[in-house]
């Protein structure tokens, strides 16, 4: 699998537990919403960061080309945005699943 | 990239008191789930060369599967961060926190 597979993997993975196992989906939250556009602009930050080519024309990450769909935004593979959108949506989701769950909630 | 998501990202924790660090247990057990499955990606795109590191530009240490030490700190502090921002918008919205552990609305 390549890495554009496996970034969409983990995208309708995150989504689909977000909706359907952890109760009350973050998806139709305006405080994820609110809070993911907050971040995607410091995600867009830190990839160009970690991509673009430096004066020595390397990068401190780079992808091999067969593995990527080839689209960059901010010097990063555009998969790059899939897979922070997976970590963020999940990492939140069990943030609030265990809230819910009484456990350490304030 | 590290520090500057950490200096982005924790003065929430200071400065509008969301009380994450406090609630250490219950970042640990949404963040460490999520991020293994994702270190495993991670050591299966190492392996595969779907992405490889500009090795005079890291630190040198490596862990298990050549996972290189700032993979580790990227997912521990990433998912921090975005723990530290929904909290933090919902410190600052309350009103979005109506959802979190009532019964749906909808």
């Amino acid at each position: 699998m390549s890495y554009n597979d496996i970034a969409i993997a983990a995208v309708l993975v995150a989504v689909i537990v977000d909706l359907f196992v952890f109760k009350n989906s973050l998806l139709t939250r305006l405080a994820f919403w609110l809070s993911y556009s907050i971040i995607l602009p410091f995600q867009l930050m830190t990839n160009w960061w970690l991509t673009h080519l430096r004066a020595d024309g390397k990068a401190i990450v780079m992808y091999d080309p067969d593995t990527i769909v080839g689209t960059r935004i901010a010097s990063a593979p555009v998969e790059d945005l899939l897979f922070g959108f997976a970590l963020i949506l999940s990492v939140m989701g069990l943030w609030e699943f265990w809230g819910r769950r009484g456990f350490q909630r304030r | 990239m590290l520090a500057f998501t950490v200096f982005g990202s924790f003065w929430l924790e200071i400065f509008l008191k969301t009380g994450v660090l406090r609630r250490w247990k219950r970042a640990l057990i949404s963040i460490l789930p999520i991020s293994t499955l994702f270190l495993i990606w991670d050591a299966y795109a190492i392996a595969q060369g779907h992405w490889f590191f500009n090795r005079e530009r890291m630190l040198g240490i490596y862990g298990p599967f050549d996972i290189p030490l700032e993979e580790f700190l990227f997912f521990i502090i990433v998912p921090m961060a975005a723990i530290l921002t929904i909290e933090g918008v919902t410190t600052v919205k309350p009103h979005l926190r109506e959802k979190e552990f009532g019964k749906d609305e909808k």
